[in-house]
């Protein structure tokens, strides 16, 4: 799958979108993990959920890989702007309790990272100022 | 008609409800009850069937007993938890101290939450009574023995006077017990587990506890699912949530009532029914597990709907 992504400042958000179920979550394994790397993500990542339908237990186990590994080198991770369905879904299987959960990418961001905030402000799509 | 009774249905370390549980329930339902008409019996019997389970009842706390009723006088039961203490009374109830019974024991795994209850089982100190052992563990009598010796327990294995044997099970190798076919397939848990499919007149039961479940393993799934395929009832360790299940409790060897869904899901299963309860869970947090359980299958549900119930001890499942 392609995983759109880009970086403000030192916070890399990136945008997955469709059904996460078994068949996709390899692919998106796949696809997070390079965006886990400290250089590219410095303060951390903010996974932009807007355009998710709905996710599987294999896909959440991803968000839990990607969780793991970016608190373990002391980064911060989010996920924003999640379907009613999607969220539902968050609080069934408990994840609202083990992943930082924000109603849009811009509290993400004002939660991570000042700077990558501001960067936000300034160069993202007028639809997500 | 083959029917599934629970007798023990708590995973890990059996639990009872303390005086301050008792009372809050109480509390509770006495609010429930304000305004309604209590004359009669009858009266206090609907008020009570109209509470939430979780307030007019109690998922109990016996570790793992399962009592399979294939039709016959043979008893078959999965598991040797504190829950055969009350199936063995009840055998004996059924047909008399004095009649000879065959009891068939499956027992999933050696861990003592599954076989504590055998020093309790009344029949087998009977002689004439015959309880034969099914496992796929090479140490399964053994470690039946072990928790028997001094100073563990005061009674000596020894003194079980009934008939005794013991059947190793191999995955792949179905087994003819008591009018059944029984399946065994080995399951991922410390030291290995087992879980049984029982089959007879077209009806199926899977019993499927202490088992973790890797998500990430495609083929795992896929063996689980035809393990499961279009079973009447799956018996599932749905011991937390998969937050807890893939995070802080992973490779502690259970799963989670989300997991259950998607493989009953996968394999066409009617019947899915939480079982092995966490003993940290109270009865409000087992019943937020299957309300959980319940709206996820409505969420993903892609065809026939899969029923879901929480195993309580007491329960009675018919097919």
């Amino acid at each position: 799958m392609t995983l759109p992504s880009r970086r403000y400042a030192d916070v890399t958000v990136a945008a997955p979108a469709g059904r996460i179920d078994h068949e996709v979550a390899s692919k998106l394994e796949a696809a997070v993990l390079p965006l886990l790397d400290p250089d590219a993500s410095p303060a951390g990542i903010v996974l932009d959920f807007s355009r998710v339908d709905y996710i599987s237990s294999v896909g959440l186990r991803v968000l839990m890989i990607a969780a793991k590994s970016v608190r373990g080198r002391g980064g911060r991770i989010g996920v924003a702007a999640l379907s009613p369905v999607v969220a539902e879904i968050f609080a069934i299987s408990r994840f609202d309790a083990v992943l930082h959960v924000f109603p849009t990418v811009r509290d993400a961001l004002a939660a991570i990272s000042p700077s990558a905030l501001a960067s936000y402000a300034t160069h993202a799509p007028a639809s997500g100022r | 008609m083959m029917r599934v009774r629970f007798w023990g249905t708590r995973g890990s370390l059996p639990v009872a409800l303390t005086a301050a549980d008792v009372r809050a329930k109480l509390v509770v339902a006495l609010k429930l009850a304000r305004g309604r008409a209590l004359e009669t019996d009858a009266d206090i019997e609907r008020c009570i069937d109209a509470m939430p389970f979780e307030i007019a009842g109690t998922f109990g706390g016996s570790s793992p007993c399962v009592e399979i009723e294939p039709g016959g006088d043979e008893f078959v039961v999965c598991d040797l938890g504190s829950g055969l203490r009350a199936f063995g009374q009840a055998a004996l109830a059924r047909h008399g101290p004095t009649k000879p019974c065959t009891y068939h024991v499956f027992v999933s795994h050696v861990h003592w939450d599954h076989i504590m209850g055998l020093p309790f089982f009344t029949p087998a100190y009977i002689p004439g009574n015959r309880v034969i052992f099914y496992g796929g563990h090479p140490g399964l009598e053994a470690a039946l023995r072990r928790q028997m010796d001094v100073p563990s327990f005061p009674i000596d294995f020894s003194y079980l006077r009934a008939d005794l044997a013991f059947v190793r099970l191999e995955p792949g190798v179905p087994v003819e017990v008591a009018g059944m076919t029984v399946h065994t397939k080995l399951q991922r848990h410390a030291g290995d587990s087992y879980g049984y499919r029982f089959e007879r007149g077209g009806k199926s039961i899977v019993y499927t506890t202490d088992s973790e479940h890797k998500l990430a393993d495609p083929e795992e799934a896929r063996s689980f699912a035809e393990f499961f395929h279009a079973a009447d009832l799956v018996i599932f360790d749905a011991m937390y949530s998969l937050a807890d299940a893939i995070s802080v409790k992973a490779d502690w060897g259970h799963s989670s009532n989300i997991t259950g869904v998607e493989l009953c899901q996968s394999a066409g299963v009617k019947h899915l029914c939480l079982f092995h309860h966490e003993p940290a869970n109270d009865d409000a947090a087992i019943a937020a597990l299957l309300a959980d359980a319940r709206r996820y299958e409505e969420i993903t549900r892609l065809a026939a709907p899969l029923a879901i119930s929480a195993a309580y001890d007491g329960l009675v499942i018919a097919l």
